[in-house]
């Protein structure tokens, strides 16, 4: 053991604390805990009814859990289970969705992230009225702006295309993406950019070589946002893809809500949680930067 | 700023340049799309748009169309209770956590989640809970309370309130999250003097710091209620609007009437007034925030 006289100790002294199970930290605890449980058991729920067997299902209730384990509903409902008119399962819609998220996080980072920089850096008359409109137009219902959008894919050729839905998401999340960036670029210390300028860097060679370096962590924060917004959209998908695009929210509403057949519960489940595999990975792997995304999304708007 | 130089157009190009999708967006999208809207729910617009003038008609036709009622109706008893409830839950449960607490991060781990995912998937999951055979209903029967009754999803007086437990589940992580930030935020110096004056925790809450936490409050507000005038996937996973009619929302109304019963005019009056709804509270929220300094954007 290490020679520690408790004479040469400066740190608090005197006997260890009790650990305390008060009246208070039983009421603590004890509520966290049954909150805890209330918001994690439907996650349980999920799991364990694409693990039973139709028959287990229909003796047992949602909560018991399986007695066979079987992974067969997850196999149907990625490949077999029937949306109204097609029986391939959810597989076309994930690989819409990540054909659709894929092309749309990056193309909206990337013109957020410079126009953020142009607002921040680069400021020119009139730009602070685009950004005020922009920042209002975040709380402007979607549904007042479907149908012009509609006409003006149509007109460019692109309604119900993947394409489409990728300009879809890339001008709605401009926005809150824009503000993010354009706050997180203002929060940088300017001698940096003066320095830069005097050096001789134009416009794109400080974004690209300091810029972009410095801004790691809002990126990921970004692509995180982003990548968990567009996979789980509903209404633009519905609106703005045809049933061969359907992303893989609308495919799972379609095999769910489907009204012909047998409702098979084990593979809705299963296909339900499939569908919010992608989000929670992310969640739970990101962890405190999801936790950041929307508050820099929430607090500073 | 003018100095009567004659590129005074092309200063700054790259800039320009790098903002031109922000201001197609701003002026096309937004303004003009919204403008487009509003100008053809008073026209006759049924599977195309044209411009044939027919005043407040649409409207009037709105306001005496039952499900637009019902919609309406929903709107209101699942906003208010949503508004309510998600507040109380959300900054309780974030006081909680912010008592020092071991284990905080999983804790607010599993309380966050469910914002993580869709509201497709928090519906059906919901729907599949709420199933009167096989859900809570059928446990608690099973449990000897024969006679218990619980099948928000089948009973039209109790529909909306199904949509709502799904909602809270949804939503109060985030409501939660974005107290505990509020929270952290204050001063603790607060909390030592309300000790040593010997004010009790939930008189300091209540008279001190929510009112210190009143910016973090009025943007969840902000968020929370324009999240509550936009919702529809949560309804068409979890119930379709019905049974009956007796889930319908505004945001429904608006997509079924323009892709679905090819009555474009129906839809852009609806949506028009669900702008109005948001405006109401969006407009003096910014005059309050923005209006008396112009210190920030």
């Amino acid at each position: 053991m290490v020679d520690v006289s408790p004479s040469t100790l400066s740190g608090p002294q005197g006997p260890k604390p009790r650990k305390v199970i008060s009246r208070r930290n039983i009421f603590l605890y004890g509520t966290l805990f049954v909150v805890a449980i209330y918001y994690a058991l439907p996650l349980y729920v999920m799991i364990i009814t694409s693990l039973k067997g139709m028959p287990e299902i229909r003796l047992g209730n949602v909560f018991s859990p399986p007695v066979e384990v079987t992974f067969a509903p997850w196999v149907k409902a990625w490949s077999e289970a029937c949306t109204g008119l097609t029986c391939d399962g959810l597989s076309t819609g994930f690989w819409n969705s990540v054909k659709i998220t894929v092309p749309s996080v990056f193309m909206s980072i990337a013109i957020a992230s410079v126009n953020g920089y142009a607002l921040a850096n680069w400021k020119f008359k009139g730009a602070d009225v685009f950004f005020t409109i922009l920042i209002f137009g975040a709380f402007i219902p979607y549904q007042v702006m479907l149908y012009p959008i509609v006409i003006m894919l149509r007109e460019m050729g692109i309604y119900g295309s993947l394409g489409g839905l990728v300009i879809v998401h890339t001008i709605f999340g401009m926005p809150i993406l824009t503000l993010l960036f354009r706050n997180y670029f203002t929060s940088l210390p300017e001698e940096l950019f003066k320095a830069a300028r005097v050096d001789g860097a134009g416009f794109w060679g400080i974004y690209f070589r300091i810029m972009l370096p410095m801004s790691v962590p809002i990126f990921t924060v970004a692509v995180i946002l982003q990548v968990t917004g567009i996979w789980n959209d509903f209404l633009f998908g519905v609106v703005y893809a045809r049933p061969e695009t359907y992303p893989m929210t609308v495919a799972l509403n379609n095999i769910v809500n489907s009204t012909q057949g047998v409702k098979e519960y084990n593979v809705n489940m299963a296909a339900t949680i499939i569908t919010g595999l992608v989000p929670l990975t992310i969640y739970f792997v990101s962890g405190k930067l999801f936790v950041r995304g929307i508050a820099a999304g929430a607090v500073k708007g | 700023m003018s100095n009567g130089r004659p590129s005074q157009l092309f200063r700054n190009k790259s800039a320009k340049i790098a903002a031109i999708p922000m201001i197609v967006t701003a002026l096309f999208v937004f303004v003009g799309g919204t403008a487009w809207t509003v100008v053809y729910s008073f026209t006759k617009s049924g599977l195309l748009p044209r411009l044939k003038w027919v005043g407040l008609d649409q409207y009037e036709r709105l306001w005496s169309t039952n499900r637009w009622l019902v919609s309406i109706e929903n709107l209101i008893i699942y906003g208010l209770c949503m508004l309510v409830l998600v507040f109380v839950i959300g900054f309780i449960l974030a006081a909680l956590i912010d008592q020092k607490i071991r284990f905080e991060n999983t804790v607010r781990t599993i309380i966050l989640y469910p914002y993580a995912l869709s509201f497709v998937v928090t519906g059906l999951v919901w729907q599949w809970i709420l199933n009167p055979d096989f859900g809570i209903q059928s446990i608690v029967q099973g449990l000897g309370w024969e006679s218990f009754a619980f099948d928000p999803l089948y009973n039209a007086d109790i529909a909306i309130f199904g949509v709502l437990i799904a909602g809270l589940w949804q939503g109060s992580g985030l409501v939660m999250v974005l107290m505990l930030a509020g929270l952290r935020g204050v001063d603790q110096e607060v909390w030592k003097a309300a000790r040593i004056d010997g004010i009790p925790a939930w008189k300091t809450y209540i008279f001190i710091v929510i009112p210190m936490m009143r910016p973090v409050f009025i943007t969840t507000l902000v968020l929370v209620v324009t999240g509550i005038v936009k919702i529809y996937d949560l309804i068409v996973a979890q119930t379709g609007g019905g049974p009956g009619v007796s889930t319908e929302v505004p945001a429904k109304y608006v997509y079924d009437m323009m892709f679905r019963a090819n009555n474009l005019g129906q839809g852009f009056a609806a949506s028009t007034m669900m702008l109005l709804t948001v405006a109401l509270v969006v407009i003096p929220w910014a005059i309050l925030e923005f209006g008396g300094s112009k210190n920030r954007g």
